[in-house]
Formats: C-alpha cells, sequence, structure tokens
C-alpha cells in the first residue's frame, strides 16, 4: 500500500524539475503590471470626465445632459431627504418578491415536469406557449385584476423571472449525464434519492444561470412596472423627473438601478462560485 | 474456486433499430466460478459491453437465463459492483463522499472505516478530500475503484476501465487490480479490447466473436502469477488469441526470421 501511494505522487508530478522554472518566473512576474479589473474602468473614467468638462464648458446643455457632480448632488439631495431610501427600499422590496414567486414557482414547476415524463408532456406545451407571449402584454390584465397597488407590479415580476428559471432548470435537469444516472441505479438509489443525490446536483449549475438571467429580467420588469403607474419606488421617481424636468434625477435614478442590479447579481454569483467552485468551474 | 458465483444460459439480446431487430448477443453459455478473474475480449461492436451491463443488471430485456449467487438478474444489485470505462465520479463530491456514495446516509463510524479502508487500498490516502477534477485519469478510476469496492461486492464488473488512460498508467492500474482482487477474494469480469490485458490478468480469456456477438472460444490461462509478460508461454498465449482475431499473414512484423 505504501509503494503504491509514492507512485501515485510520483505520477501526480512528472514533469517537476529545475528547467521549468526559469520559464515560469518569466511568464507570472512582468514588469509592469496592470490590474485587469483597472483596464476595464478606463474607458467608463474617461467618458465622466469628458463629460464633467463638456458640460463645464457650456458646450452640453446643462438642463438636459447634467454634468456628473450635478447628478451626484441630486443624489445626495434626494438622500438627505430620507426620500431616496424610501423608493429604494419600495423598488428592492418588489424586485426580492417579485424574484423569489417567480423562482420558487419555477423551480416546483420545472422540478415535476423534468422527473416526471408524463407531466412534462402535459404541461411543458402550454408553458412554452405562454412564454411565447410578450410579457408587457400581461399588464393592462393584471391591473385590471389587481388594480395598480404591489400585488400587480410583483405579479409582474415574478411572470419575468418564472421563465428563464424554469427553462434552464428543466434543460439542466433533461441533459444530466445519463452515465451518472446508471452509477445511482448500480448503487440502487430510489427515484427520490436519485432526484436528490443525483439530478439535483448535476443540473445545479444551469439553475443558477437561469436563477441570475431571471433576476435580469426582474430588475427590467420593475422598472416597467414603476413607470406605469407607482407613487413611489426607483421607476416613478424617473417618471417624476421627466414631469418635473429635471434630467439629473432620472440619471441619478438609472445609476441607482444599474448599481443595484448589480449587487444583487453579485450575491448570486459568489454564492453560486461558492457552491460550484469545487467543480472546477467558476461562473 | 469452487461454486459457480454466476451462472449464464442461453442469453440472447436483441436491440431494436428504428424498425430492424439488431441481435447484439446469441446465444451466450458463460460460467464463472466463486473468486474467478475473467476476462472478456472482443473487437468493438461484438456485445462484450451489453454482456457486462447485463450481468450488472443494467439491462434487463433478455432472453434464456442470467443467475448471479443463486438467483436470477433482474436489476442491479450491491452485490455486484461496477467500474466504467470513465470514472463517473460525482464532480460535486470529494473523493472520500464519491467512495462513500453506495453506503447510504448511514454516518455510522464502520462506514467511513470501510470508506478510509478502501481509498487506503486504491492507493489514494491523503487525496479523501480532493474532487475529482484534481484528480488524474488514473487515480480518478482508483476512487471509482474504491467506490464499487466500498460494498463489499461478491463481483466486481470492469467494462474496459482502463481504455482511456496511457500506456503507462495502465500497465500500473493491471497490477493494482491484481492486488486488490488478491485482498478482496472477489469474482472479477473484465470486459476489454486489450489482448495484453486479458492475459495478464484473466484465469481464463472468453473470446467473442462479433455479429451477432457469440463465445467463440474459451483459453484458459494456466500461467503462474505474477504473470511475466515476456515469457515464452506468455507470447504464445498471445499470439494465439491475436490470431484469433486477424489471419497469420495480416500480422505486421511476425516472426520474420
Amino acid at each position: 500500500m505504501g509503494t503504491s501511494h509514492e507512485q501515485t505522487e510520483e505520477l501526480l508530478i512528472p514533469f517537476e524539475n529545475a528547467e521549468t522554472e526559469p520559464v515560469r518566473e518569466r511568464i507570472s512576474s512582468p514588469k509592469f503590471r496592470i490590474p485587469r479589473q483597472c483596464v476595464g474602468l478606463a474607458l467608463p473614467v474617461l467618458f465622466v470626465i469628458m463629460w464633467e468638462l463638456l458640460s463645464r464648458g457650456g458646450i452640453l446643455a446643462a438642463n438636459w445632459f447634467p454634468a456628473p457632480f450635478t447628478i451626484a448632488d441630486t443624489l445626495l439631495e434626494l438622500l438627505r431627504g430620507g426620500e431616496l431610501a424610501r423608493h429604494i427600499a419600495y423598488t428592492l422590496t418588489r424586485v426580492m418578491a417579485g424574484f423569489l414567486i417567480g423562482a420558487l414557482t419555477a423551480t416546483l414547476l420545472a422540478g415535476v415536469t423534468g422527473s416526471t415524463p408524463l407531466v412534462r408532456q402535459l404541461l411543458d406545451p402550454s408553458i412554452q406557449a405562454l412564454r411565447s407571449i410578450p410579457s408587457m402584454a400581461w399588464v393592462p390584465l393584471f391591473l385590471l385584476w389587481m388594480g395598480i397597488h404591489e400585488s400587480s407590479k410583483i405579479a409582474l415580476i415574478s411572470v419575468g423571472v418564472f421563465f428563464p428559471v424554469y427553462l434552464n432548470l428543466l434543460s439542466g435537469i433533461l441533459t444530466v449525464d445519463r452515465k451518472l444516472v446508471e452509477v445511482g441505479q448500480i448503487f440502487k438509489l430510489d427515484k427520490l434519492q436519485l432526484v436528490r443525490r443525483v439530478i439535483l446536483p448535476a443540473a445545479f449549475p444551469s439553475y443558477l444561470v437561469g436563477l441570475r438571467s431571471g433576476l435580469g429580467l426582474g430588475w427590467m420588469f420593475v422598472v416597467a412596472a414603476e413607470i406605469m403607474g407607482a407613487s413611489r419606488g426607483l421607476g416613478f421617481l424617473m417618471i417624476d423627473g421627466q414631469m418635473t424636468g429635471r434630467a439629473s434625477v432620472i440619471i441619478a435614478s438609472i445609476v441607482l438601478f444599474a448599481l443595484f442590479g448589480k449587487i444583487t447579481d453579485m450575491v448570486i454569483e459568489l454564492a453560486g462560485n461558492r457552491l460550484l467552485g469545487h467543480r472546477g468551474l467558476v461562473l | 474456486m469452487s461454486r459457480a458465483a454466476l451462472d449464464i444460459q442461453g442469453l440472447t439480446k436483441t436491440f431494436k433499430v428504428n424498425d430492424d431487430t439488431v441481435t447484439a448477443l446469441q446465444d451466450i453459455s458463460l460460467t464463472v466460478s466463486q473468486g474467478e478473474f475473467v476476462s472478456i475480449i472482443g473487437s468493438s461492436g461484438c456485445g462484450k459491453s451489453t454482456l457486462l451491463r447485463i450481468i450488472a443488471g443494467l439491462e434487463t430485456d433478455y432472453e434464456g437465463t442470467a443467475v448471479f449467487g443463486g438467483t436470477p438478474i433482474h436489476g442491479p444489485g450491491l452485490e455486484r459492483g461496477v467500474v466504467f470505462q470513465e470514472h463517473r465520479l460525482f464532480p460535486w463530491l470529494t473523493v472520500r463522499q464519491n467512495v462513500a456514495f453506495g453506503l447510504g446516509n448511514s454516518t455510522s463510524a464502520n462506514v467511513w472505516e470501510s470508506v478510509d479502508e478502501h481509498i487506503q487500498l486504491v492507493g489514494l490516502n491523503g487525496f479523501e478530500n480532493a474532487y475529482p477534477y484534481q484528480l488524474s485519469g488514473g487515480m480518478a478510476q482508483r476512487a471509482s475503484i474504491a467506490r464499487a469496492l466500498a460494498n463489499r461486492p461478491q463481483a466486481l464488473l470492469f467494462d474496459e476501465p482502463f481504455g482511456a488512460l496511457d500506456a503507462l498508467t495502465k500497465i500500473q492500474m493491471q497490477q493494482e487490480v491484481l492486488r486488490i482482487w488478491q485482498a478482496e477474494k472477489a469474482t472479477m469480469v473484465l470486459v476489454t479490447h486489450d489482448i495484453d490485458e486479458a492475459v495478464f490478468l484473466g484465469d481464463r480469456v472468453i473470446i467473442m466473436s462479433s455479429r451477432p456477438g457469440t463465445i467463440k472460444k474459451i483459453i484458459p490461462v494456466d500461467l503462474p502469477r505474477p504473470r511475466d509478460r515476456g515469457s515464452y508461454e506468455f507470447t504464445q498465449l498471445r499470439s494465439a488469441i491475436y490470431a484469433e482475431f486477424f489471419r497469420q499473414e495480416d500480422k505486421p512484423f511476425a516472426y520474420a526470421i
């Protein structure tokens, strides 16, 4: 036993010798090194500086194209009034509620259709047909049914979140490697154990992709919902800015949408990478 | 090596391909004693893997009888461990969790004892917490052998287990399998397309011919172990099996003295 272990170790590092060392060093330590993240920042920073200069120089009309500093001022002003925090809280709550409802429904449905062929043949065509309805087409109906209150907005967001989560999880379940399922059969797992111990873990990477695109759509739909009829929320703030002719308020809202969209996506990404890192996969 | 572990009589297996019926196996009869090491060799498409899948219980629709340990085979069973050509480890589990996979949810001490014992047996100690993507091909295949062994099966079925490994790792793994066989005293059935491997490992070599898959010849290998691949007897046996697949004059570089 001892010998075989030694052999394994030898196989693991077969080409470890002095000659390869200098080469490796040359590749990994160049003299001037710009962090990768900074390269991507160069263009936006340049853009903001140009904008600020053009706006201050009076070349851009300040009421249509407010300077970045004016926008920052607007943000601070809204923040001080406590107004902004309230709008953000409303929008975040709507996105989260819609995301949870949509993702949960999608997970349950895809779990059922993915594991039972008969249910899949029964339900999947209808779900696919519903998918081809442009989601915005639901708006009038939801407004009629649920009024202009929270529920119609959350319902719209849920519809947006539902489809990417459903489709990705289902395709993840259906494309699970048959060979791994066979291993489960060899060890005499019953149907439920097979789903829990083989199929769900194997479908997890596609599920994460679905959750991320679902969240993206959730943010898209909250804007739509709030623009169409709301008295609070970042979408409302944008409409308010439009009505009162304050471009800086609109742009400030856009910046906040981008910020929160990115943050929530990063939360899923980080959680996913923690769970997927051990497969050698990183999203 | 007395009682029959596996008894196959008049086994025929047909597949439906579109509207045609293809006979994969025809009238196979084979008895394997307990603790015996049997190699099944044949060219690709001869049905040797199908035969192994029937023994494993993964194919249940066949004619004839296949009996393992006194009971007819109707599905997989924990007394028959399988090692596939690909390692088929679960990528989200560590080596240790993979090896423990078939032992159910029980976390009792003797379960982990058996797991660690078999990890040690295949020489993977030190890699218990590694994930499959961190292993080389040979190490992954060792882990998959440990997983098949952890349930202490009476028989171990190998489906071209070393086909995807490089030549040196392959020879090393063949020696490991022999060592494991002697340690566990299990019945071994090995499907391969490698003549050298079949002779080196088997007590008997079953030669199969293709379309339909039938047993063409059974050659006993009465060579003492450990076997010397370079010995005269070994080479003779290898040539005899070679001649079953190719005509003598096709042989490149054959005895051109």
